[in-house]
C-alpha cells in the first residue's frame, strides 16, 4: 500500500516492510516477467517435455521416459560431437579472451610515454578499435562462406599463399579433424575478438590514470603493469566475457554447419540439427536439454571459480 | 516516506536471476506444438473422363522443385501444361535448393503449402519418416488413372517397373514417384581413354589398375575423389558389392541383417579400392561444398583425371566445361575376378528425382494431376531435352538423337538387362548412407582406415539403426 494509507501499527513492522518491498518489486516486474515466462520459459519447459517423448513431427508424441537419454548415452556420434564442442568450449575462450585482452591493452595502454602521458594507446589505436569490430558486423553465414573459400584446398587464399612460397598446403577443411578444428577455432576467434576488444577497452578505460602513473613511478614495465594493475581491475569483465564466450563456443552452429563438411567434424548443435532433419524430434530436443544443462553448469562453475573480491576504485 | 524501502541492488539481483535462465545455448529448441489430426479438407472437383482425378479447376497449385543439377525448367514445362488445362488455377512453381527447410515445417504442422514436392538434393526430407507419419499421400490413384496420352492405358503401364518398386516403403502403397533413370558408374572421356591412353574400358579390376598405371605415367590421375562429398564413391562401389557377392549381399544391407556389411564380398571390394588409394591413383583436394563441380572441371576441362564416380546427371551439370570432342561415356564397374556372382555389366541404376504429394495438401488432386502430366510422353520427352536424363516413361525418347553420355547410359542399361541393382536402404534409412557411409568412406579414401574398420563401422551403424526405436523398419515381404 502507498505509505500514506499504511496503518500506523504495521508501518514499522519488519515483516510488513519486507512484504511491501516485494509488492513494489512485483509491481514493476509482473508484466515483463509474464512475457518472459510465456515466450522464454515455456518453450524450455515444452522442450523438456518433448525430450521425454518419441515425437517425430507427427500428431502423436508418446511418453517414453528416459529412452532418448539412454539412446544418447549409447550414441557414439553424440559423444564425438560433444568432444568437439568441449574442445571448443575450453580452447575458444582462452584464445579469444587472451587475444582480445592483448589488443585492448595495446589500444588503451600500449603506447606508453607518447605525448608525455602516463598511458596511451599505440599509434593509430582509434583506427584499430574500429577495424577489430568489423567481423561483428558481418552475418555469421557470410563469415562461414568467405572463410570456407579462404580455406579451400585447391584455390583458397591460404594454400595459394603457401604455394607461392613453395609449400604444399594441407586440406584444411577436407581432411584431418585436427586441421578442421584449427580452422573452426580460427574463424570463431576471429569473429568474436572485436567484441572483446571493445568490451575490455571500455573496462580498461575506466581505470583511473593515477594508478598507472603510480605504477610507472615505481618502475613497473608494461607486462608488470598489465598483470598487477590492469588485469585485477577488469577481472569482473573478464569473467563475464569468459562465460559469454564459452556459451558461444558451445553454441557454434552456423559457422560449423556452413563451413566444415559434416564428415570431417561436427559440433553438438549440428548433430542436434541433423536429428531434427531426420524427423527424430524427441531425440533432438533431449540433446538440446543436455546442452542447456551443460551451459548452465559451465556458467555456474566459471562464476564460482572466478569469484574474487571486487577491488573498488 | 521511508517505508517502501527497496534498493536498486534488490531489483537488479532478481532481474539477473531471471536473466540467467535465458542461456542461449538451446536456440534450436522449438516451441512448436505437435499439430492436431484434423480432417483433410482438400479441394475436389467432379470426376469425369476428361478429368479422371477430379481436379477442381480453380484450386491453386504450388509446386516445389529442387533446383540442383537438373534446374527447374523441365518442371516448369509441366506446370505450364497444368496452367493450360486449368487456366483458373494459376499454378505456381517454387524452385529451391533447401527442400526440407522450406517444405517440411509446414508439412509437420499439418498445413502444407506445397501440393507437389520434388524431394531431392542434399536437403531432402527423410521419406521414410514422412511415410511413417502419414504425411505423404498414397499415389496409387495416379498409377491407376488413365495415362495422359492414351485413356486405355493406365499410368502404371507406361512406366518402367523400378519406379513403383522404389516408391514402396515396405507395404503395397506407393508414396513416391521418380521421374528419371539415373545410371551410376565410372564416367570417363572416350577420347582420352582410347586416343590419349590407347586403352579399352577396363572390364576387370586388374585392367583398371593397369589403365591407372598407364595414366600415371602420362601425369594423369586414374581416379578422382570429391572430398567435400565422399558419398560419390558409393556410385562406383555399390554395383561391385552385388557383382561380387550376388543380390543376397545387397538385400542383407537393405534389411539391416546382422553381419550384412561383413560379407566376404564386401571385404573384397574394399580391398580392391584400398589398392587404388594406396597406389595414389586418386586425384584429391576437392574439399568444399562445391567439390563435385571442382572435380568435374578438373576432369572435363583440365583433363587431370580419367575416371570420376558419378551419375548420369553429370553430362548436363558439366555441360559448360566439357569440350565438344570429349565423348563422355559411362562404364559399368569392373569385375574383380572369375569368382564374381553377377556378370560384368551389373548396373546401379535407380529411378531418380523423387516426387511426393503431401497427404494434407490443399490441392491434392491437383498435385496428382501434375504428376500424371509429368508422365505424359510430351513432358517426358521435354524432360530428356532439358536435362539429358532418360525418362522412366517407356519409349518416350525412341528415335531421338542422344548425346554421347546418355547414349552410353542407355546402352549400359540395355547391356545390364535384369542385372540392375538398387540400394533400397538409401530411401528407407538414408541416414545410413548420407551420414555413416559418407563419414566412413571419407576416412577410407584418405587411407586413414582399412577395409576391416570400414566394414566394422558400417556394420555398427547398421546395427544402431536396427535398434533405434525412432526409425521405422521395413520388413522383408
Amino acid at each position: 500500500m502507498p505509505p500514506r494509507f499504511t496503518p500506523e501499527r504495521v508501518r514499522y513492522d519488519r515483516r510488513y516492510r519486507t512484504l511491501d518491498k516485494y509488492r513494489f518489486i512485483v509491481g514493476f516486474l509482473a508484466v515483463p516477467l509474464a512475457f518472459y515466462a510465456l515466450f522464454v520459459i515455456s518453450p524450455f519447459i515444452q522442450a523438456i517435455y518433448y525430450s521425454f517423448t518419441d515425437w517425430s513431427g507427427g500428431p502423436v508424441a508418446n511418453f517414453v521416459g528416459f529412452d532418448n537419454y539412454e539412446k544418447m548415452w549409447n550414441d557414439e556420434r553424440f559423444w564425438d560431437s560433444l568432444r568437439v564442442s568441449a574442445l571448443l568450449l575450453v580452447i575458444a575462450p582462452v584464445l579469444t579472451l587472451v587475444l582480445g585482452m592483448f589488443f585492448a591493452y595495446m589500444i588503451t595502454s600500449g603506447g606508453r610515454h607518447r605525448r608525455g602521458r602516463a598511458i596511451a594507446g599505440v599509434a593509430g589505436s582509434s583506427v584499430y578499435k574500429v577495424v577489430y569490430f568489423f567481423p561483428q558486423v558481418l552475418s555469421v553465414a557470410i563469415i562461414a562462406v568467405v572463410w570456407g573459400r579462404v580455406f579451400n584446398t585447391n584455390s583458397g587464399l591460404i594454400n595459394g599463399g603457401l604455394d607461392k612460397v613453395g609449400v604444399d598446403g594441407p586440406a584444411w577443411l577436407g581432411g584431418d579433424e585436427t586441421l578442421g578444428l584449427i580452422s573452426l577455432l580460427t574463424v570463431i576467434s576471429w569473429s568474436f575478438i572485436g567484441f572483446y576488444v571493445v568490451l575490455f577497452s571500455a573496462a580498461m578505460g575506466a581505470i583511473p590514470k593515477d594508478i598507472y602513473e603510480a605504477a610507472l613511478l615505481d618502475g613497473a614495465g608494461r607486462a608488470r603493469t598489465f598483470f598487477n594493475v590492469t588485469l585485477p581491475l577488469i577481472w569482473d569483465t573478464v569473467r563475464t566475457g569468459w562465460i559469454y564466450m564459452g556459451i558461444q563456443a558451445l553454441d557454434t552452429f552456423a559457422i560449423c554447419l556452413v563451413m566444415v563438411p559434416p564428415h570431417v567434424l561436427k559440433v553438438t548443435p549440428v548433430f542436434l540439427y541433423e536429428r531434427f532433419r531426420d524427423g527424430q524430434y524427441g531425440y533432438a530436443t533431449s540433446i538440446g536439454v543436455v546442452l542447456l544443462f551443460l551451459s548452465m553448469a559451465f556458467s555456474l562453475i566459471v562464476m564460482r571459480v572466478g569469484n574474487r573480491d571486487r577491488i573498488e576504485y | 516516506m521511508g517505508s517502501t524501502s527497496v534498493n536498486r541492488r534488490d531489483v537488479m539481483k532478481r532481474a539477473a536471476a531471471a536473466g540467467l535462465l535465458a542461456v542461449p545455448a538451446v536456440g534450436a529448441l522449438t516451441s512448436c506444438a505437435s499439430g492436431g489430426g484434423e480432417e483433410n479438407k482438400a479441394e475436389k472437383g467432379e470426376k469425369s473422363k476428361k478429368n479422371p482425378l477430379g481436379v477442381k479447376a480453380d484450386a491453386g497449385l504450388t509446386v516445389y522443385i529442387f533446383n540442383g543439377g537438373y534446374g527447374d525448367k523441365y518442371a516448369q514445362f509441366v506446370t505450364d501444361m497444368y496452367a493450360k488445362k486449368y487456366p483458373k488455377a494459376d499454378p505456381e512453381q517454387k524452385p529451391t535448393e533447401k527442400i526440407a527447410t522450406q517444405v517440411q515445417p509446414k508439412i509437420v504442422r499439418g498445413k502444407p503449402t506445397a501440393d507437389v514436392v520434388n524431394n531431392s538434393g542434399a536437403d531432402q526430407m527423410n521419406p521414410g519418416k514422412l511415410v511413417h507419419n502419414k504425411q505423404v499421400a498414397d499415389l496409387a490413384e495416379v498409377l491407376d488413372a488413365p495415362s495422359w496420352d492414351d485413356p486405355n492405358v493406365t499410368v502404371r503401364e507406361t512406366l518402367v517397373p523400378v519406379v513403383e518398386q522404389m516408391g514402396r516403403f515396405g507395404g503395397n502403397e506407393c508414396y513416391q514417384l521418380n521421374i528419371a533413370l539415373t545410371v551410376y558408374g565410372n564416367w570417363y572421356s572416350k577420347k582420352l581413354l582410347e586416343d590419349g591412353l590407347e586403352s579399352e574400358y577396363p572390364k576387370t579390376w586388374d585392367e583398371m589398375l593397369a589403365v591407372c598405371k598407364k595414366a600415371k605415367a602420362k601425369g594423369i590421375h586414374g581416379w578422382s575423389y570429391p572430398g567435400g562429398h565422399p558419398r560419390y564413391m558409393f556410385f562406383s562401389m555399390y554395383a561391385m558389392f552385388a557383382q561380387r557377392g550376388g543380390r543376397d549381399v545387397t538385400t542383407a544391407m537393405d534389411y539391416l541383417e546382422p553381419n550384412a556389411w561383413k560379407h566376404e564380398a564386401v571385404k573384397d571390394v574394399f580391398e580392391a579400392w584400398e589398392e587404388l588409394v594406396a597406389k595414389k591413383y586418386v586425384l584429391t583436394g576437392f574439399d568444399g561444398t562445391e567439390a563435385h563441380t571442382e572435380m568435374q572441371t578438373a576432369w572435363t576441362k583440365e583433363g587431370k583425371c580419367l575416371f570420376v564416380p558419378n551419375g548420369s546427371w553429370v553430362e548436363n551439370e558439366a555441360k559448360d566445361t566439357t569440350p565438344k570432342d570429349f565423348a563422355m561415356q559411362v562404364g559399368a564397374t569392373p569385375s574383380l575376378d572369375s569368382g564374381d556372382k553377377m556378370p560384368f555389366g551389373t548396373l546401379y541404376s535407380p529411378a531418380g528425382e523423387p516426387f511426393i504429394v503431401p497427404a494434407k495438401a490443399k490441392n491434392r488432386q491437383g498435385g496428382l494431376e501434375w504428376l500424371r502430366m509429368m508422365y505424359s510422353k510430351e513432358a517426358a520427352l521435354n524432360l530428356f531435352k532439358e536435362i539429358g536424363s532418360m525418362p522412366v516413361v517407356k519409349g518416350a525418347i525412341d528415335g531421338q538423337k542422344l548425346p554421347s553420355g546418355t547414349a552410353s547410359a542407355q546402352a549400359a542399361i540395355k547391356a545390364a538387362g535384369d542385372n540392375i541393382v538398387i540400394p533400397q536402404f538409401m530411401d528407407w534409412y538414408n541416414e545410413l548412407f548420407r551420414e555413416d557411409f559418407n563419414n566412413m568412406i571419407h576416412k577410407f579414401m584418405q587411407g586413414q582406415i582399412g577395409p576391416k574398420q570400414a566394414m566394422d563401422t558400417m556394420q555398427k551403424a547398421s546395427d544402431r539403426i536396427m535398434k533405434d526405436p525412432d526409425i521405422t523398419k521395413v520388413k522383408k515381404a
